[in-house]
């Protein structure tokens, strides 16, 4: 379970979708060694670009370096929420509470509240998701990020989950359900 | 079920508020106050509403979803509201249902949009046994391959709200103020309104339909009736976002500004004395 986590968030971050096919020799078994074997390295890549990420219950991610944060939705969120067609960003310079929407997505009509997983003041909007919002689903780690704050401090910090944790948290939200 | 009967039974207790010819724009802002403010569970019946109306989701862009020449000259109201989805025109034919609930008041349903809408179909799948063929499609109620009601939702971290306009009837008339959307459902297959839309009234009556509604929110929940008055300006400051477009936010030039001064005013008037308690931009 966690490998295929782990190999659907590389597909997702690298923007693979490779078709799984039996091999010639008539195998039934429906497994693409290759792509597994890439998905594997890529996973490896994975683990290291996101380990420095923190996660909200509300399936946010947050990037800290120093006293800059990036914010975006989960790999986990945009393929829960279905394909985004549009997003209202904040404007820059409005102030960010943790655990607060500061703004929305929109898929499937229905607009799903984003929540920060920090507080803070906006200081950029990706404005590429106007013309985008698509870049939520197809790169949610990398270009389809949302908001860049200035933290008011790193107090929030301890209350988000470490990337283990928030798998551990997928598993079991997605199993109660 | 008296509140102690349905925690006995595990039904979770929804306040049912019924009104007849509410204006939709009210209707809205009630809505979203409610999954804004308060943390009980609702269901709203609003049988009918004022004028036509045309109401576009939150990122609906005027131009492109509306004959907007039409809609101007017309002094047809637009209205953006809070959640997403299409676009529709509403008027008395129009029957409005919707549900406001904690994201746990449902066991077993995760508040993510295509869930809460195949939840949403089971209220409507046991009413229309024998009488039509019912289904959720790709997002649609329909019967058939005819739609008959147009949904749409808004999710909070600990709430959502799912609310469908049902076409019990409508005037084909209206439908000439919306242009083909540059989104389609597959199943719509290039069909005009006239050809993908379907009258609930051939089907059932009206009151047996609100009834019917009813009866199968009561199987999945205790129901507490309660009166408008109840809910009336609660302490709460919220304001809401849906709101009536202007008119040069539909597209009327700029440069008619003395043409255009008078025809705004005349236009919020009239708005404005059927939307009793609008918020108008």
């Amino acid at each position: 379970m966690a490998t295929s986590l782990w190999a659907t968030r590389a597909a997702s971050f690298l923007r693979i979708n490779v078709p799984c096919r039996g091999f010639a020799t008539g195998s039934d078994v429906p497994i693409c060694y290759l792509a597994l074997y890439c998905y594997e390295i890529a996973a490896a890549f994975i683990d290291w670009f996101l380990k420095d990420l923190k996660y909200a219950d509300s399936h946010e991610w947050v990037r800290v370096e120093g006293k800059s944060a990036t914010v975006g939705i989960t790999d986990h969120a945009q393929d829960h929420l279905g394909e985004v067609v549009y997003v209202e960003l904040p404007e820059e310079g409005s102030k960010v509470e943790r655990g607060a929407s500061f703004g929305a997505v929109e898929s499937v009509k229905a607009t799903s509240d984003v929540n920060s997983p920090v507080s803070g003041k906006v200081v950029e909007v990706n404005t590429k998701l106007s013309d985008s919002p698509g870049l939520v689903n197809t790169s949610p780690y990398k270009d389809g990020w949302i908001i860049k704050v200035e933290l008011e401090d790193d107090s929030d910090l301890p209350c988000l989950m470490d990337p283990e944790r928030y798998t551990k948290f997928c598993e079991e939200e997605d199993a109660s359900h | 079920m008296a509140a102690s009967q349905a925690r006995k039974a595990g039904l979770p207790i929804i306040n049912l508020l019924r009104v007849k010819g509410m204006p939709i724009l009210q209707q809205l802002h009630l809505e979203e106050r409610l999954l804004r403010t308060s943390s009980q569970n609702w269901c709203i019946i609003n049988d009918g509403t004022t004028r036509p109306t045309i109401v576009m989701g939150v990122s609906g862009k005027a131009k492109e979803l509306l004959e907007t020449d039409a809609v101007l000259r017309d002094e047809i109201p637009v209205i953006r509201r809070f959640t997403g989805g299409g676009t529709v025109i509403v008027d008395q034919g129009t029957i409005f249902v919707t549900f406001i609930c904690n994201k746990d008041a449902i066991s077993g349903l995760q508040s993510y949009p295509r869930p809460i809408m195949s939840w949403s179909s089971l209220i409507y799948k046991n009413m229309f046994q024998g009488i039509g063929e019912f289904s959720l499609r790709e997002n649609d109620y329909v019967i058939g391959n005819h739609k008959f009601g147009g949904n749409a939702q808004s999710i909070t971290k600990n709430r959502w709200v799912h609310h469908t306009s049902f076409l019990w009837d409508y005037e084909i008339s209206n439908m000439g103020y919306l242009k083909m959307p540059t989104r389609v459902p597959e199943y719509r297959q290039a069909r005009n309104h006239a050809e993908f839309i379907c009258r609930l009234k051939e089907y059932m009556s009206r009151s047996d339909f609100i009834d019917g509604t009813m009866d199968s929110v009561a199987s999945h929940f205790a129901l507490r009736s309660l009166d408008a008055d109840d809910i009336q300006n609660s302490s709460s400051q919220f304001e809401p976002s849906s709101r009536i477009l202007t008119r040069q936010e539909l597209g009327e030039e700029a440069s008619m500004e003395l043409v255009g001064t008078v025809s705004q005013i005349s236009y919020m008037a009239a708005i404005s004395s059927t939307c009793p308690t609008s918020k108008i931009a």
